[in-house]
């Protein structure tokens, strides 16, 4: 008889999530009362029964070798009962029931390299895409830009010194893996040149009615090379989104000298005081320069500490932004307004100006 | 390994700094792994050039499944032959992101034996991923990871992995179960998430409160955001603590109410609950002193995106105020009839909420049988340019006021 095969297992879906909680929750789920913060990157939750749950959130570059969550996992064994978790942020966090293993624990963390902090009015973790990494359609790197950021902004990360929370984001190109739009600073990589139909390959590797109707601005018509079928693009109408190239290979954008990044403001997902919204265009254009990216942190930075000396406490980038009015804004950031800051696609008369209340 | 290291002058530049080095974590891989140390050669490469060097992704994945792997070559494979092929794998998380030092070493222990032992945590969908192996590794990763208890997550035209906040394992706000929800539907709808059926993807997340923090209203196609119906719970000896310990209640507690429903007296805090908006400044502001109400429960929103393809979307209110308790039917009976009739008429790569835009919000109301309420829009409409769909004529029998009775 032969062996009985292994029956291939599938659709079981992810474990149960209660097999992962440290005991401290599974006693108090529901149950939690209050929570404070104790000090950059620290805070405690109470529950109604008086248990009370310690959070250490480090740093981290999403980015991780096995190596480094072994690492993370040496930690939660010595100080959490093996127990930890990830953020929606991508930070890492760890869940002390003791108090007492707070401050070693920083220092291990620190030791590793991992930065305790990005809570409260501080700037969390870069959420971003995989850029030049691992992915087809980037138009930057993603990692490089956020590493050359954070390290010039980590005092902002490791403290709580400014008026509200700062969530920063990075998408490498407008499919926002990362949905940045609704970010206090979004940093996007944009192309600027249209896609070079690749005459010879396109009718091989795509389908010409998707690609006619993939483009949203009309700019894809249907032509004929070599008496073979095959595609056109209107130059002038083309604004780089890149669908195209996603439903189509033959179509490629990515080009080094025109694509780099842009960096949007103002954009929030909270209900907190005001309503979500959408971050806006504050710099259309800056090159990629890597390994480091000096332009774009200079201007991150720059947004970063003119809301942190203007804003009031509790306002976030947007909220600030909405009250000084965007003329100031441009004013105070020493950034220079230009045409392509006007809105030209669909509504865009909503965007402008409809009223006299202008400041002077 | 004998594999000689790859130079990388570059790229050694982003090892210094405060904050932790992504290359240092590719080049701790690369000691061991020559896929990771391949990789380091060719972002190296696109460092020099400023331009990636991948191909777009092929059609690769686990039998049975249309979704969780993407496919990734190089466009270079005879210069980095080991990640000629370069495929990630989503691997659905538990719930809320908790894991064991145990469970992780395992996945360490998988990835170690099957790939390029690189992965993020998280992806953004909130996936686990598997960062980087060769075609003929899937099969065999899927397999040890299945028995350990993990599964792929979605890609594609399908149900994206659900995810949520950490809700009320460790937060007083959460104002339903999240990862109970987010369990839930990942089970119930396991077929539709790994087998792309949809128009386009098909996102949840569940926020326990209107603070988001997995940002629901920005990228879901269906945004679960947690709120409640009656009072806000003061204590007001904690309130007084606040005041005392030099918080200003009045500027920047009251002063910051969207709906300006409190009041403050340098005593007393009242709130008129009725024109209370939910919006969680008060209590973020003041954890100890309020909390959210009693009769809890979720809004529900639909339709957010990013740009691609007509513009990006914020979600919109679908369901003012739902109880969310287990079995959740009233929950999945409305999902399922919004899944037919976008499946049903549905633009090939087109999301649910620019499906909406395209066909209108009233119309779409109609079809899967939800009464219009006004707490869906910002407000109503501002043109006159209303389709009625019919009209009478002269001669019509029963024009005018009087319709007979059938």
């Amino acid at each position: 008889m032969a062996e009985e095969k292994k029956k291939r297992i599938t659709d079981i879906g992810p474990p149960h999530y209660e097999k992962f909680l440290p005991p401290i929750i599974k006693e108090n789920y529901g149950k939690w009362k209050y929570h404070e913060v104790l000090k950059p990157g620290v805070m405690v939750h109470v529950s109604e029964s008086g248990a009370k749950l310690f959070t250490v959130r480090a740093g981290s570059p999403r980015l991780l070798s096995i190596e480094k969550i072994r690492k993370y996992a040496d930690l939660a064994d010595k100080y959490c009962g093996g127990y930890l978790r990830f953020t929606s942020r991508n930070n890492v966090e760890f869940l002390l029931s003791d108090e007492m293993k707070i401050e070693p624990l920083i220092k291990d963390l620190q030791a590793l390299g991992h930065p305790v902090g990005g809570i409260a009015n501080s700037i969390s973790s870069i959420v971003h895409t995989q850029g030049w990494v691992h992915c087809h359609s980037a138009a930057t790197d993603a990692s490089g830009v956020v590493k050359s950021v954070m390290d010039e902004l980590i005092e902002y990360f490791t403290d709580t010194k400014l008026p509200a929370k700062l969530r920063i984001a990075l998408a490498c190109c407008l499919n926002m893996c990362g949905a940045v739009h609704c970010s206090d600073i979004a940093i996007l990589g944009i192309h600027r040149r249209p896609p070079k139909v690749k005459r010879d390959k396109l009718k091989a590797m795509c389908e010409i009615p998707s690609v006619v109707s993939a483009c949203p601005t009309a700019a894809i018509k249907p032509a004929t090379y070599e008496g073979q079928p095959s595609v056109e693009v209107i130059e002038e109408r083309c604004m780089f989104c890149a669908n195209c190239y996603t439903v189509c290979p033959a179509m490629p954008l990515n080009d080094p000298l025109n694509d780099g990044v842009s960096i949007w403001v103002g954009g929030k997902v909270s209900n907190a005081r005001s309503e979500p919204m959408f971050s806006k265009l504050a710099i259309p254009f800056l090159p990629n320069n890597p390994p480091r990216w000096p332009e774009v942190v200079d201007a991150v930075k720059n947004l970063v500490e003119v809301w942190a000396q203007n804003a009031r406490p509790y306002e976030r980038m947007g909220e600030w932004i909405n009250r000084i009015g965007w003329p100031r804004f441009f004013q105070l950031t020493g950034i220079p307004f230009q045409k392509e800051h006007i809105d030209d696609f669909k509504h865009a008369g909503l965007t402008f100006k409809r009223s006299a209340h202008l400041t002077y | 390994m004998a594999e000689e290291k790859r130079k990388t002058p570059k790229l050694d530049e982003l090892e210094k700094g405060a904050w932790p080095s992504f290359v240092k974590e590719i080049k701790s891989a690369a000691e061991k792994n020559p896929m990771a140390n391949d990789l380091l050669g060719q972002l190296e490469r696109s460092y020099e050039e400023k331009i990636g060097h991948w191909k777009h992704g092929g059609i690769v994945g686990v039998l049975g499944y249309g979704g969780g792997v993407i496919g990734r070559y190089s466009d270079l494979p005879e210069e980095f032959p080991n990640v000629s092929h370069f495929h990630t794998i989503r691997i659905n998380q538990p719930a809320g992101w908790f894991y064991t030092s145990d469970v992780l070493r395992k996945l360490c222990d998988i990835w170690e034996r099957h790939g390029s032992g690189l992965t993020n945590m998280h992806g953004s969908t909130g996936d686990m991923i598997f960062l980087g192996t060769k075609t003929d590794e899937l099969e065999p990763t899927f397999s040890e990871l299945t028995e350990l208890g993990f599964d792929l997550g979605g890609s594609g035209s399908d149900v994206r992995t659900p995810s949520c906040c950490c809700g009320k394992a460790r937060c007083e706000w959460a104002c339903y179960d999240t990862m109970a929800l987010t369990y839930f539907l990942t089970m119930h709808y396991q077929d539709e998430l790994h087998r792309p059926a949809f128009p386009y993807k098909w996102k949840f997340k569940m926020s326990g409160c209107p603070n988001d923090c997995v940002a629901s209203v920005a990228r879901a196609d269906m945004s679960i955001i947690g709120t409640w119906r009656d009072d806000i719970q003061i204590d007001k000896k904690a309130v007084t603590e606040y005041a005392e310990s030099g918080l200003n209640i009045q500027r920047d507690v009251v002063g910051n109410c969207p709906s300006k429903c409190m009041e403050w007296d340098g005593k007393e805090l009242k709130i008129d609950n009725k024109a209370c908006v939910k919006c969680m400044h008060c209590i973020n502001a003041m954890p100890k002193a309020l909390a959210p109400g009693k009769d809890r429960g979720a809004c529900i929103l639909i339709g957010a995106k990013a740009p691609i393809v007509e513009g990006a979307l914020l979600s919109s209110v679908l369901v003012p105020f739902i109880k969310l308790e287990p079995p959740y039917n009233e929950l999945i009976d409305l999902v399922d009839k919004i899944h037919e009739v976008w499946s049903e008429n549905g633009k090939n790569r087109e999301r649910v909420g620019e499906f909406i835009q395209r066909v209108g919000m009233g119309n779409f109301l109609e079809a899967i049988g939800v009464e219009p309420v006004p707490e869906m829009v910002a407000h109503p409409r501002e043109n006159p340019y209303v389709f009625y769909e019919e009209y009478f004529e002269e001669d019509d029998e029963g024009s005018g006021e009087q319709e007979e009775d059938k």
